[in-house]
């Protein structure tokens, strides 16, 4: 699924990584717990999460993860935006909750890690 | 190669900062992603670990043609079980901790998954010291 998709159905806007929007995502996993991001061992995966700290984009960095859509209105500080701009990522932002981006990925034909 | 880095216990801005130099540093070497990936989320479960549950700690790296040797040694509580820290699930995090995204239980084991050695060592009251090793 196209980046450009994806903020099209969770109505997103790109934060940082523009040039990425018509790249291609396969999988998607939701959570707000870094701890289960870690243990993940799949390439080419979106994050869908609520927590919005540095610590979402650290994690990211160590696991290779290179498309984060933050949700519930969480917005992307300062620092996060350097430390993602820094690692070539792409962050969005959707208003809608968890669950609903989640679904709508899903229904939309974004895979699942397992 | 050797590289040395300090961690704050209890700062969490800082938590990654070593694992992300050292992937940068094997990146250059022109090690295969895929065991970059392994070494630096296992070494990063033990910064992370420093950070939330202990007061200060550093990082020995030491790289030589086949592999990869890291001790993480810090100052504090210590593990009283190792083998119950061990198990996947089991957490003492603090409240704050759980707020920054950690405190599943989750990354001792996933250290054990991600290095080819692991040991630990720790003294209550005291500190731990976490040694892994990961073949190129
Ligand atoms: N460096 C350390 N100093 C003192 N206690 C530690 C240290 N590392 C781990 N522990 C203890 O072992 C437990 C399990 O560690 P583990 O890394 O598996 O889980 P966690 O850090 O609690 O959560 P997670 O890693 O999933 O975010 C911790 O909750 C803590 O009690
Ligand atoms: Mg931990």
């Amino acid at each position: 699924m196209q980046v450009s998709k994806i903020c099209e159905l969770l109505a997103a806007t790109i934060i940082c990584g523009e040039e990425h929007a018509s790249a291609k995502i396969e999988r998607g996993f939701s959570s707000d717990l870094m701890s289960d991001v870690l243990t993940l061992d799949t390439d080419n995966l979106l994050l869908i999460t609520g927590l919005c700290n540095l610590q979402t984009i650290r994690t990211s960095e160590m696991a290779d993860i290179r498309y984060i859509v933050f949700v519930r209105n969480k917005k992307v500080t300062a620092e996060m935006l350097a430390l993602a701009n820094e690692n070539n990522m792409c962050l969005l932002e959707s208003p809608y909750t968890l669950f609903k981006a989640s679904g709508l990925l899903y229904q939309a034909g974004l895979n699942p890690v397992y | 190669m050797n590289l040395e880095f300090e961690i704050a216990g209890g700062d969490f801005t800082k938590a990654g900062y070593a694992s992300s130099q050292v992937k940068k540093m094997l990146k250059q070497l022109g090690v295969e992603a895929h065991c970059i990936k392994n070494i630096v989320i296992a070494l990063y479960e033990a910064e992370v670990n420093v950070v939330a549950h202990a007061y200060e700690g550093q990082i020995l790296v030491h790289i030589e043609s086949d592999k990869i040797t890291t001790k993480i040694i810090d100052k504090g509580p210590g593990i009283p079980d190792i083998e119950q820290a061990m198990q996947e699930g089991y957490s003492t995090a603090s409240k704050k901790v759980r707020e920054m995204g950690f405190g599943a239980g989750m990354g001792l084991p996933n250290i054990k998954k991600n290095t080819d050695k692991l040991q630990i060592q720790s003294k209550v009251d005291e500190g731990t010291t976490v040694e892994m090793v990961n073949y190129f």
